[in-house]
């Protein structure tokens, strides 16, 4: 027991993942396999594949969210014990991709499953899946945010209040 | 069986260490590499030649007001072809090499640029109105060079 509690203090969070593929061209799994080679290699994380979803703790998902594919996702999804952490990998699972509006194509994701973390890439990168791992389990801190840009002239016009710009003026 | 075994733990010994230290150190892509897109807001002209090429269709193009137009880039469905880089006239977009943009918030890949319109209060040239009728409202209104005036 002892041993147990040393282990479970050392490696805290240990993730096993499931890895779905929803649709994607393949390029998102190919970079997964990468993470999963010793050049890149995450069991460094304890992170390990799993061949079922009833043994993950998280689900690895590639690709838009095909009709046909979305009631399997949400099997795989209710099998997957709780707590469970879903990851979206590359852009089609983050928004649809380039698949977006295609008639046969859900949306990302999100519009099947909750989401918990996005790695956006068209492949991601293997780094900046390990990156998205990364910040899953608190070592590196998140480093988007928004961006908001204004023009200053914008600032300018409004402050005159529309009168040097109008067409009369 | 037992030597063979040996001989590729020999293989891996030379080896030597092969894993990238990655998330503990910084491991920058090579040249060349698509990350992120940024757009200078400053020198944007608001032309929509980005939206226009974009095969995601990820930079929507509002106008909320006459003089303001709004690009709105949905980043998350973003390819990274740099296609809106090669085709803005401004050379306003660029690509950086950010590829570290995992988020648990898609709202952290969105960018949103605001650029003036101005408004065309001069001669109207190069707008010309589409009939007679509507020139007379154009303020100072001048007919295109090479065309006759009907007037
Ligand atoms: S994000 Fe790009 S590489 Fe990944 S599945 Fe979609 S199209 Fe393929
Ligand atoms: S890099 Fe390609 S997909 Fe991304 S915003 Fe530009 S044109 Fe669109
Ligand atoms: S970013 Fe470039 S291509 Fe896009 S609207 Fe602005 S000037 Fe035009």
């Amino acid at each position: 027991m002892a041993i147990k509690d040393y282990l479970t203090k050392l490696f805290p969070k240990s993730l096993w993942v499931y890895h779905v593929n929803t649709g994607a061209c393949n390029g998102c799994d190919i970079e997964v396999i990468n993470v999963l080679t010793p050049y890149y290699d995450a069991e460094r994380f304890g992170i390990k594949l799993v061949g079922s979803p009833r043994h993950a703790d998280v689900l690895l998902v590639c690709g838009p969210v095909s009709r046909q594919v979305a009631s399997a996702v949400r099997r795989v999804y209710e099998a997957t014990p709780s707590p469970k952490l879903v990851f979206a990998i590359g852009s089609c699972a983050c928004g649809g991709g380039i698949w977006h509006d295609s008639y046969n194509i859900l949306g990302g994701a999100e519009s099947v499953l909750p989401v918990d973390y996005y790695v956006p890439g068209c492949p991601p990168r293997p780094e900046a899946i390990l990156y998205g791992v990364a910040v899953a389990l608190g070592i590196l801190p998140k480093k988007t945010a928004p961006v908001v840009a204004r023009q200053k002239f914008l600032d300018v016009v409004e402050a005159n209040s529309g009168e040097a710009i109008s067409p009369e003026g | 069986m037992i030597i063979s075994k040996l001989k590729e733990a020999l293989i891996c010994f030379k080896a030597g260490r092969v894993t990238l230290p990655y998330p503990f150190a910084p491991h920058d892509p090579e040249d060349g590499f698509h990350g992120r897109v940024v757009v200078d807001a400053e020198k944007c002209v608001g032309c929509g030649g980005c939206a226009e090429v974009c095969p995601p269709r990820c930079i929507e193009v509002s106008d909320p007001d006459p003089d303001r137009r709004v690009l709105d880039f949905l980043l998350e469905r973003c390819t990274y072809c740099a296609r809106c880089a090669e085709v803005c006239p401004e050379e306003a977009v660029t690509v950086t090499k950010e590829y570290e943009t995992a988020t648990n918030d898609l709202n952290d890949m969105h960018m949103h640029i605001e650029v003036f319109m101005s408004t065309c209060r001069r001669c109207g040239r190069c707008y010309e109105p589409p009939t007679p009728l509507d020139r007379l409202m154009v303020t100072g209104f001048r007919p295109p060079t090479g065309k006759s005036e009907e007037a």
